[in-house]
């Protein structure tokens, strides 16, 4: 379909910059876009009949990995 | 104003029936790296190809010092290491409870699903029975209007019966009223008779009479003796 309507993983890496002038940036859209990519997360690995320890790892892979970016000024001493 | 040829409650609704929920999540290899990566990469670079750009990755950032090695590395590796452990010898045993207390949740619901379908099909059942038993209307109104016919009939004739005893009351009244007349004239007649009949014995003839008597005696007795 068009630009607007596709998801982040359907756009090619040139479109990029075109893509993200068409989405919604306020703060409601921001908040909405969150919205959806948590609850595509949520839907694809925890809401599961037998879920298990890849769907809350990950969860704790990414947040270690940000902490680790936040706190790199003071790792690096 | 409703409008009555407008339906109701047509379109399937989208809650009913609510879809059941994905069996197993999205494919994870080593518990951090989705299996779509993996995907992507294998057209270009085969099989090998993700763990070649981790070993690389890792390299380029340890050399680099993007990633500094100091105590909370060692931290980290052992944390890691005993949740492995714990997760790789309990995690069958955890996932066995957790689907059993899904199992008693599913059943519980089941149970109260079938418990008001049954409820709602006797309660069909008896609704039926009542619209068979409506048939017999024509006999219950039959035997009440018996009844009815009956009640009045006794009614009439009950008091007909104390009508007959009252007028025979008064009937009887008046006849002992006439026997009792007439009696009393009769007592008081004998009575003036009898009066009368005293009053005109007179002395002389009441003489008369005890000698008549005093004869008779001893003519009676003469005979009398003669008997014995």
């Amino acid at each position: 379909g068009s630009l607007s309507q596709r998801r982040l993983m359907d756009v090619r890496l040139g479109e990029l910059p075109a893509w993200l002038a068409t989405c919604n940036l306020s703060p409601q859209g921001l908040l909405g876009g969150v919205q959806r990519a948590w609850s595509s997360y949520y839907e694809k690995y925890i809401n599961v009949r037998r879920g298990g320890a890849p769907g809350l790892s990950m969860l704790l892979a990414g947040y270690c990995l940000l902490s680790y970016g936040w706190n790199y000024q003071h790792i690096s001493k | 104003v409703l409008h009555s040829t407008r339906s109701l409650h047509t379109a399937q609704q989208h809650w009913a029936p609510v879809p059941p929920l994905p069996e197993k999540g999205g494919e994870v290899r080593h518990g951090l790296i989705p299996e779509e990566f993996f995907q992507f990469l294998y057209p270009k670079t085969g099989v090998t190809g993700p763990y070649m750009l981790g070993t690389g990755l890792l390299l380029y950032l340890l050399s680099k010092e993007i990633y500094v090695i100091n105590h909370e590395t060692v931290a980290a590796a052992t944390i890691l290491s005993v949740i492995i452990y714990c997760i790789k010898k309990y995690g069958a045993d955890v996932a066995a409870f957790a689907d059993k207390l899904n199992e008693e949740k599913v059943a519980t619901a089941l149970t109260v699903k079938n418990e008001a379908i049954k409820y709602l099909e006797t309660a069909i059942e008896e609704e039926k029975k009542e619209q068979w038993r409506v048939e017999g209307r024509s006999y219950l109104f039959d035997a009440k209007r018996n009844n009815v016919a009956m009640l009045l009939e006794a009614n009439y004739r009950e008091r007909l019966l104390r009508v007959y005893n009252e007028v025979k009351k008064r009937l009887d009244y008046q006849v002992a009223l006439q026997t009792l007349k007439r009696q009393k004239e009769q007592d008081h007649m004998i009575q003036w008779v009898e009066r009368n009949v005293v009053q005109s014995i007179t002395p002389q003839q009441q003489k008369e009479s005890i000698a008549k008597c005093i004869l008779d005696l001893k003519a009676l007795s003469k005979s009398a003796q003669a008997a014995v």
